[in-house]
């Protein structure tokens, strides 16, 4: 049995913010962002939350399948700016749906968190546990975006994606492979509340996000080449079958630059992080619904999707569409 | 070394090997952007088996400065 994507969708807020914003607020210029990251645009949500972007996403993707919310029987929300602790995202979108049969919970891998989403709806539908998921992949990264720190609020943008997997006897999902180890200088942290309870005061210092870029373009480089060659040992596959490659939408520089030497794998790659900057958990899933939209890809192509980030945190997938 | 730091710096930069002089300013002459330097520190690590701070980067502006630090942290 095999977890096979039969739709898909994608949500961005309707607010285009292209580079020139931030040569308001803070000390850059559309020409240091796009040179340096390849980015022109993103767009940032004016009150929707996390939710709600992954909810109008869920439903371009419903649509697409042809199955109903009530048909599903898993949801999965990979985000790291969840509307709230509890209820989970998972579950606020159910409610927004009506997908009133299924169980569902948020998983948290910062910028992997789609590639982790996917291999956990992987494993149910291949144990036969559940027939019909939604899996979703999205944040609302403005929110932990601190406006007068260059360094990160260029980077990064709002946007939701989802697919909807179903159980079939025909791949689908192949393979999948996932990777984690200390980000020891704590290059890329979002925090949470400090304990603050009788026993101990502490300050609430920031909730917004901090990232050392060198540390953590360094640690992508070493990853994103060896991350897709994992997902493709043992399966008998090599470049020469993948159609296309779907990296996380970091920063096209960064991809160059780990894919350098690589002439194989050099015009396979799939970007948009131009028009949506890097939107975490979203962009590998907002960049997988774009190709089925465009139908860059037909039935029976190759697929690889990439993720990379905070934690660290890696994960591939080989997917036959 | 320095020719071999020379022909790394050609080949990561696309610059002719003979405009690269030890005076040369990475950034002005060899229009080096600071993600082309970690690309060629990266290759220098290799190279030479040496590890370059990432926040050291920022003091290295020449080609001279490269010859000079990886042999004081050879
Ligand atoms: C963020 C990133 C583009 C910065 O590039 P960088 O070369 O490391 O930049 P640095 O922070 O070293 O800064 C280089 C110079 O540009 C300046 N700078 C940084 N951000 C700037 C901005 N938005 N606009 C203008 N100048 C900027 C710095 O102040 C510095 O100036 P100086 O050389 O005069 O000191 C790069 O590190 C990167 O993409 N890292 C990966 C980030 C990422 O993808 N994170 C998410 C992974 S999931």
């Amino acid at each position: 049995m095999y977890g096979k994507i039969i739709g898909s969708g994608f949500y961005v807020p309707d607010n285009e913010v292209p580079n020139e914003f931030f040569e308001n607020i803070l000390e850059t210029n559309d020409e240091w962002i796009s040179s340096r990251t390849g980015i022109k645009t993103r767009y940032f949500s004016k009150g929707e939350n996390t939710s709600d972007l992954g909810t109008n996403a869920a439903i371009m993707a419903l649509e697409d399948s042809g199955i109903k919310a009530e048909d599903l029987d898993m949801i999965v929300f990979a985000t790291m700016t969840p509307d709230m602790f509890m209820p989970s995202t998972a579950c606020l979108v159910q409610k927004k749906i009506g997908a009133i049969n299924a169980f569902a919970f948020d998983i948290s891998a910062a910028c992997s968190g789609f590639m982790y989403a996917l291999s956990v709806a992987k494993e149910f539908l291949e144990n036969g546990k559940v027939k019909n998921v939604l899996v979703i992949g999205g944040e609302v990264m403005s929110k932990s975006l601190d406006f007068s720190d260059r360094g990160t609020a260029v980077l990064f943008g709002d946007g939701a994606g989802a697919v909807i997997l179903q159980a079939s006897d025909e791949p689908g999902i192949i393979n999948s492979y996932l990777g984690s180890r200390d980000d020891v200088k704590g290059s890329l942290v979002l925090k949470a509340l400090p304990v603050n309870n009788p026993f101990i005061q502490q300050e609430n210092d920031t909730n917004k996000m901090t990232m050392d870029g060198r540390e953590v373009f360094k640690f992508s480089k070493q990853v994103i080449v060896d991350t897709i060659d994992k997902v493709l040992e043992g399966t008998g596959y090599s470049y020469d079958d993948i159609k296309m490659i779907i990296p996380h939408q970091a920063n096209t520089r960064l991809i160059d630059y780990a894919i350098n030497k690589n002439d194989k794998l050099k015009n396979k790659f799939y970007i948009n992080v131009d028009k949506f900057g890097n939107t975490s958990a979203g962009s590998i899933a907002i960049a997988l619904s774009e190709v089925r939209q465009k139908k860059l890809v037909e039935a029976g192509d190759l697929i690889i999707l990439v993720g990379f980030g905070g934690g660290f945190t890696w994960g591939s997938l080989l997917i036959k569409i | 070394m320095e020719q071999k730091i020379k022909e790394i710096l050609a080949e990561e930069l696309s610059v002719d090997i003979n405009e690269i002089k030890l005076e040369s300013s990475l950034k002005d002459d060899l229009n080096a952007d600071s993600i082309d330097m970690m690309q060629v520190v990266d290759v220098l690590e290799q190279e030479f088996g040496v590890e370059v701070d990432t926040s050291e980067l920022a003091k290295i502006l020449t080609v001279a400065d490269i010859v000079n630090y990886i042999e004081s942290h050879k």
